[in-house]
């Protein structure tokens, strides 16, 4: 059943409306897990995600249990023009959590929907990284809530389970806000923004129903499931560029690579020559890897995960 | 007067943007000055400029006192200024909320970082800055509860009002917060425009930002007393919100005193120009910030009122 979470009249003739799909089906009120997306306007890996979970749910009813909420689209605004944070505004939504109940309009929108989620048994936040650089699909606790929150987010079919040491700033996020209300929430993480690979959506989606399964939400087959890399801060290599220029990646993305192999490099379009080689300094995945081709000095180039065994 | 480079960022296909500082004086690093950190902050620049150019006529007349440094950097956003983008870069990263900065990070935390190092040893810290939400202010300063601010000294500007904000985790990254952890004692100086120039309360900025440094032993410099400030904390203050959204004609300005039920403002219907709403003053009071676009949407603040104390 679609509903309505909030509405509020912007100025010239239409309404900001956040919907969700109810998913109900025996014993509706046992478990309830909460699938949310689109926080982020310019990310739409999500929109598989809710779409197919909806779609398998409704073609295997007889399977299901409990309440299933999809929420696709928390920042209608933003996805409407691809816009990463709230139009307008400026700011990102996901830096507005808990919100105020009797604060400014978007202060009310993020009051709203932490109101809507309360009570459920999870929630899953899914992200589709942003337009400048493409990650595997992995899930991200913060190191606050790690031992509650690994057993399950192991169960997701991720490629990697990230365990992230929390910056200040990470206080505002929904899943944080959740986890404060004592809902188990997890950020899943996977893609680039602005597209969507049906691969990875459909890996994700397997691991939702393994997880409703272990939930004692789902009775009917699940995929084959694979279990993630576990990981910490001190396992990620960040690479960035020491240079402005073009980045042309050598490798390609979820590829295991070796100290001193090549990455890419940072050429000038303008001189017609190499500005700088991109050198692994460790072994290990790379799980994150540039899309957007402008770089400065700063920008992330990849991400390798070290520590584990190469294939 | 010595202009020093500050921080430099490449682009692939722009300038340089560097970022000046102006040096008055020698000896301990007495007071630091910010402008324009976004790209809209451009009443905040043309107050920096005109600070620029008055102490460095206050310097030919060797009116800063003996072993006192001061540090003017008029602008920091320059990118951002030229093609009208309040944040930096394709990332649209707020500058103001990056501070410490890490050398490491990426271009913002750099630039952040940069700046910051540069900074954090004086002893006062003034941001000319503007708020997240857009409209006009009493002009006032605005410190953060860290358990340092001292708002005595905050007084000495001769400003009407001293707002005391309780730092929310997305605050922790700004310049105001992060000079007063290194004990620099730091204030935000807020006048009544942002994006266009208004040259009275330009000149009333100069004049405390002078009466300051006068009053704390840095520069000689006559000046008029100014206001006593009344010191106010920021969840005191009573906000207005509309309950529709339309065309917004204000009709009290920052500064005005209001009666209980008197006339605020109407919200027209954009399509058939009748008022749809008229907002009313829930209580006497001093209007100490006004919406002034033209549009808003239901449940925006409209005012916020400091509440008349009657003696
Ligand atoms: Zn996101």
């Amino acid at each position: 059943m679609i509903e309505e979470v909030f509405s509020v009249e912007l100025p010239v003739g239409e309404k900001l409306v956040i919907k969700k799909n109810r998913l109900t089906g025996k014993e509706p009120f046992s478990k309830r897990l909460a699938i949310v997306t689109g926080i982020h306007g310019d990310e739409f890996e999500g929109q598989y995600i809710c779409y197919e979970v909806a779609r398998r749910i409704m073609g295997g009813i007889e399977y299901f249990n409990g309440t299933v909420d999809l929420y696709p689209a928390l920042n209608p605004l933003g996805l409407d023009i691809a816009d990463r944070k709230i139009p307008k505004l400026n700011m990102d939504l996901n830096r507005m959590f808990p919100g105020k109940k009797n604060g400014t309009t978007m202060e009310r929108v993020a009051a709203a929907i932490i109101d809507d989620i309360s009570g459920a048994d999870m929630c899953l936040d899914v992200h589709a990284s942003n337009i400048f650089v493409k990650e595997i699909p992995q899930v991200r606790v913060s190191e606050e809530f790690a031992d509650k929150l690994l057993p399950y987010a192991k169960l997701l079919n991720t490629d990697m389970v990230w365990t992230n040491a929390s910056a200040t700033v990470h206080e505002s996020t929904l899943t944080h806000s959740m986890n404060m209300l004592g809902v188990p929430s997890m950020v899943v993480e996977m893609g680039v923004g602005t597209r969507i690979d049906r691969g990875y959506g459909s890996q994700v989606v397997d691991g939702i129903f393994h997880l409703m399964k272990e939930m004692g939400m789902w009775d009917g087959s699940v995929g084959e499931i694979q279990y993630p890399a576990i990981s910490t801060d001190g396992e990620v290599e960040f690479i960035r560029s020491r240079i402005t220029g073009v980045f042309l990646p050598t490798i390609e993305h979820n590829h295991y690579v070796t100290k001193g192999d090549k990455l890419g490099e940072i050429v000038s379009p303008l001189e017609g020559r190499i500005l700088e080689e991109i050198i692994a300094e460790k072994s290990g995945l790379v799980f994150t890897l540039r899309e957007y081709p402008f770089v400065r000095e700063g920008s992330l180039l990849a991400r390798i995960l070290t520590g584990i065994g190469e294939e | 007067m010595h202009k020093e480079e500050i921080y430099t960022v490449k682009s692939p296909y722009r300038e340089d943007m560097t970022i000046w500082g102006y040096r008055f004086g020698k000896g301990e690093p007495a007071a630091c000055i910010l402008g324009s950190v976004r790209g809209n902050e451009m009443q905040q620049m043309y107050i920096c400029s005109q600070l620029v150019r008055a102490l460095k006529e206050l310097e030919a007349n060797g009116c800063i006192n003996a072993n006192k440094r001061i540090m003017v950097i008029p602008v920091i956003n320059g990118m951002g200024l030229n093609v009208s983008k309040r944040f930096f870069g394709v990332e649209d990263m707020d500058i103001n909320r990056g501070f410490p900065g890490k050398v490491n990070g990426d271009t913002t935390d750099r630039i952040a970082h940069g700046i910051f190092e540069k900074i954090k040893e004086y002893t006062y810290g003034i941001q000319l800055t503007s708020f997240y939400m857009s409209g006009e202010f009493v002009p006032h300063v605005r410190m953060m509860e860290t358990g340092y601010q001292n708002t005595s000294l905050a007084n000495l500007f001769g400003l009407p009002y001293v707002v005391v904000r309780k730092p929310s985790p997305l605050d922790t990254k700004t310049l105001n917060y992060n000079w007063q952890n290194e004990m620099t004692a730091a204030f935000s100086v807020y006048t009544n425009k942002n994006d266009t120039i208004d040259e009275e309360s330009a000149r009333q900025a100069v004049a405390a930002v002078l009466r300051f440094l006068t009053r704390m032993g840095i520069i000689r410099y006559e000046s008029h007393s100014g206001y006593i400030s009344h010191v106010i904390m920021e969840h005191d203050l009573t906000d207005v919100h509309v309950e529709m959204g339309g065309i917004f004609k204000g009709l009290v300005k920052p500064g005005e005193d209001v009666r209980y039920g008197e006339l605020l403002a109407e919200v027209i219907d954009p399509y058939e120009g009748f008022i749809r709403e008229t907002i009313t003053a829930p209580t006497d009071g001093i209007v100490f910030f006004a919406h002034t676009e033209p549009l808003v949407a239901q449940g925006d603040i409209a005012y916020r009122l400091i509440h008349r104390l009657h003696l």
